[in-house]
């Protein structure tokens, strides 16, 4: 930013006392308008890259998109043609077990939160949840490596890569988001909602449950939505926990206890691919990828904007 | 708070049955509040138990050995975490001007209220890309173009990796300063006003101090975010572990590969065994470290801004 002095200049002001005409050519007012066109500026240099990257996906994704990148599997180097229905299973499934593990879990967290607990323990609860959230990802995914791969107490009874550890990954990283929006929603809901539903004889689970949960559920399809188009895009976590493969889910035998793939990881592995035919279909899953973000952001914002509070 | 205290004096008294379903109730979700400390506490506990026999053998000479041998079994982070700090700072220099420069003009009345909401939207979505999408992109299409007119060898290098962080710490940045200006009192403005200034003056000299600990809190955000990027980053930078100190020049500085702790992870980690995977744990260790300062502080300025 450019220093104090300069604006404020004590001709400037006495030129000005003589009229209360707006006078263009006055130092300050240049700089005002110089300023204006510094930010205006950087606006539109913020939006550029956007711009340019969701055009080149548009114009990539759509060259790739067929029937076959849904329903076949990975091409080895130098085969035309495939797909990679496998990843966009893995990806469906493993963001699911996330959301099974971390949506209940962060709703009833943020009741705790906003119904029943202290103000003390409700700040530091909620600045854990805010240092959690800022932990990156990749942390999580050593974390999820650690105590689910290499499994040091048993409690899981399989060793190794597995499609369940790359889901744990993924619902740490959604618990934070649900957690948040569910609080901030919660505490927005009137004092007096709570009172009448008490005043009509109901305790504390049926006030949450019937009345204050149904309130705040269009928060809550925020958070799951905002937390879901997170974990779809995450690669970091996923590498060293759910790994990659090139074959469809056995789901006759424990598929959850194999390596699965993802979109992300695809994206990551074929990238750096020198063959122009797994590039394409690298192209295809970012696309693929960036049409479900944009999906899921759209559904966070219709549903915040039919919240009653 | 609790509702059950005057049942009593209703008309049928609740039942122990009914009594002790609540007390679940309220325990379960107990249960899952602290676990949100307890998975921090667990995250912390399990990293270092594992980077143990790393932490022993190497202590502190880890932070300035600048080797990674897998064979001699001789480990050290200097580069990354050089690459880690460096990388972040440089996306910062780009994102903060930039970054404030939007919320500035998307606070003003500078435009009307529908445009100004798309924009904002746009500035949310960069926010919503995935970083694999944005290291994809670097790779195939501003690493050749940066390629064409700088020094910059090959695709990889600080260069690209800085300027695609800067692009996905910017949302960041833009959308906590933005919240922090909104939430300037508009008797500031009006008082500023009032005395004869004009809307640059009372941007710099009135508005932004006052909306300086959110905005700070904002930039200490975007640093932790930036500071443990993995995918955009491990994709662009290159991944060389020499010592940045050997041959240190300007350009070195900006147009090298490098390294950062997320992406020595990122590739080190699948193939790792024995030393070296207590040696990358470490290095996650200080990288969780790192984040969690730098997060730590970002907090208590935002919340700060939220008591305005």
């Amino acid at each position: 930013m450019a220093s104090g002095d300069s604006m404020v200049n004590k001709s400037d002001f006495a030129s000005d006392t003589g009229s209360l005409e707006y006078i263009k050519s006055s130092s300050r007012n240049i700089f005002g308008a110089f300023m204006t066109g510094v930010a205006g500026f950087f606006t539109f240099l913020a939006i550029v890259p956007l711009l340019i990257i969701l055009t080149y996906l548009l114009v990539q994704g759509i060259s790739t998109f067929s029937i076959e990148i849904f329903t076949e599997l990975p091409p080895p180097p130098l085969v035309e043609g495939g797909g990679f229905g496998n990843a966009i299973v893995g990806t469906i499934v493993m963001v699911g077990i996330g959301a099974i593990i971390s949506v209940p879990s962060g709703v009833l967290a943020a009741i705790y939160l906003s119904e029943f607990s202290s103000p003390q323990i409700s700040y530091w609860i909620s600045f854990a949840n805010n240092v959690l959230s800022g932990v990156p990802s990749i942390i999580i995914g050593v974390f999820a490596y650690a105590a689910i791969v290499l499994d040091p107490l048993g409690i899981f009874g399989h060793r190794g890569y597995s499609a369940f550890a790359g889901g744990f990954a993924l619902s740490v990283l959604m618990l934070p988001i649900i957690v948040r929006t569910t609080y901030e929603a919660l505490k927005l809901i009137p004092q007096e909602v709570r009172q009448a539903s008490v005043g009509v004889g109901a305790n504390d689970y049926q006030t949450v449950l019937q009345i204050i949960l149904p309130s705040a559920l269009p928060a809550v399809v925020t958070g799951v939505s905002l937390a879901v188009a997170r974990a779809a895009g995450e690669t970091a976590p996923l590498i060293f926990t759910a790994l990659f493969t090139q074959y469809w889910p056995k789901w006759d035998s424990a598929p959850l206890q194999r390596p699965m793939a993802s979109l992300a990881v695809l994206v990551y592995n074929f990238a750096t691919s020198p063959f122009e035919n797994q590039q394409r279909l690298a192209w295809g899953a970012s696309f693929i990828l960036v049409i479900l973000v944009l999906i899921t952001n759209i559904i966070a914002r219709w549903a915040i904007s039919r919240r009653q509070f | 708070m609790s509702f059950g205290d005057n049942s009593e004096r209703t008309i049928k008294p609740r039942s122990s049955k009914e009594r002790s379903l609540n007390l679940s109730f309220i325990a379960i979700s107990a249960f899952f509040a602290v676990s949100i400390g307890l998975i921090l506490l667990s995250v912390t506990l399990i990293v270092a138990q594992r980077a143990e026999p790393a932490i022993f053998r190497f202590g502190l000479e880890f932070l300035s050995n600048s080797n990674w041998n897998p064979v001699k079994d001789d480990y050290g982070v200097m580069p990354a975490v050089y690459g880690t700090i460096v990388s972040s700072l440089l996306a910062l220099a780009i994102a903060v001007p930039i970054g404030l420069g939007v919320s500035i003009f998307l606070s003003e009345d500078y435009l009307p209220n529908q445009i100004q909401r798309i924009l904002v939207f746009l500035v949310e979505l960069l926010a919503a890309i995935p970083s694999v999408v944005y290291g994809f992109w670097g790779l195939l299409v501003l690493s050749p173009f940066l390629n064409s007119f700088t020094p910059l060898r090959g695709l990889s290098g600080m260069l690209p990796a800085f300027l695609i962080l800067s692009v996905m710490v910017l949302p960041t940045i833009a959308a906590i300063s933005r919240d922090a200006l909104i939430n300037v009192p508009s008797e500031l403005r009006q008082a500023s006003y009032g005395l004869g200034a004009t809307r640059w003056e009372t941007i710099i000299l009135i508005i932004l101090p006052a909306a300086s600990s959110g905005i700070i809190g904002g930039v200490m955000l975007a640093l932790g975010r930036a500071l443990g990027e993995t995918m955009a980053v491990t994709m662009l930078i290159g991944n060389s572990n020499k010592n940045p100190f050997l041959d240190f020049s300007l350009s070195s500085l900006i147009f090298d590969p490098a390294n950062t702790i997320a992406s020595l992870l990122a590739n080190q980690f699948a193939e790792a065994s024995g030393l070296q995977v207590a040696a990358l744990m470490y290095a996650a260790l200080i990288l969780f470290a790192l984040t969690l300062v730098v997060n730590i502080l970002a907090q208590l300025l935002v919340s700060r801004l939220q008591k305005i």
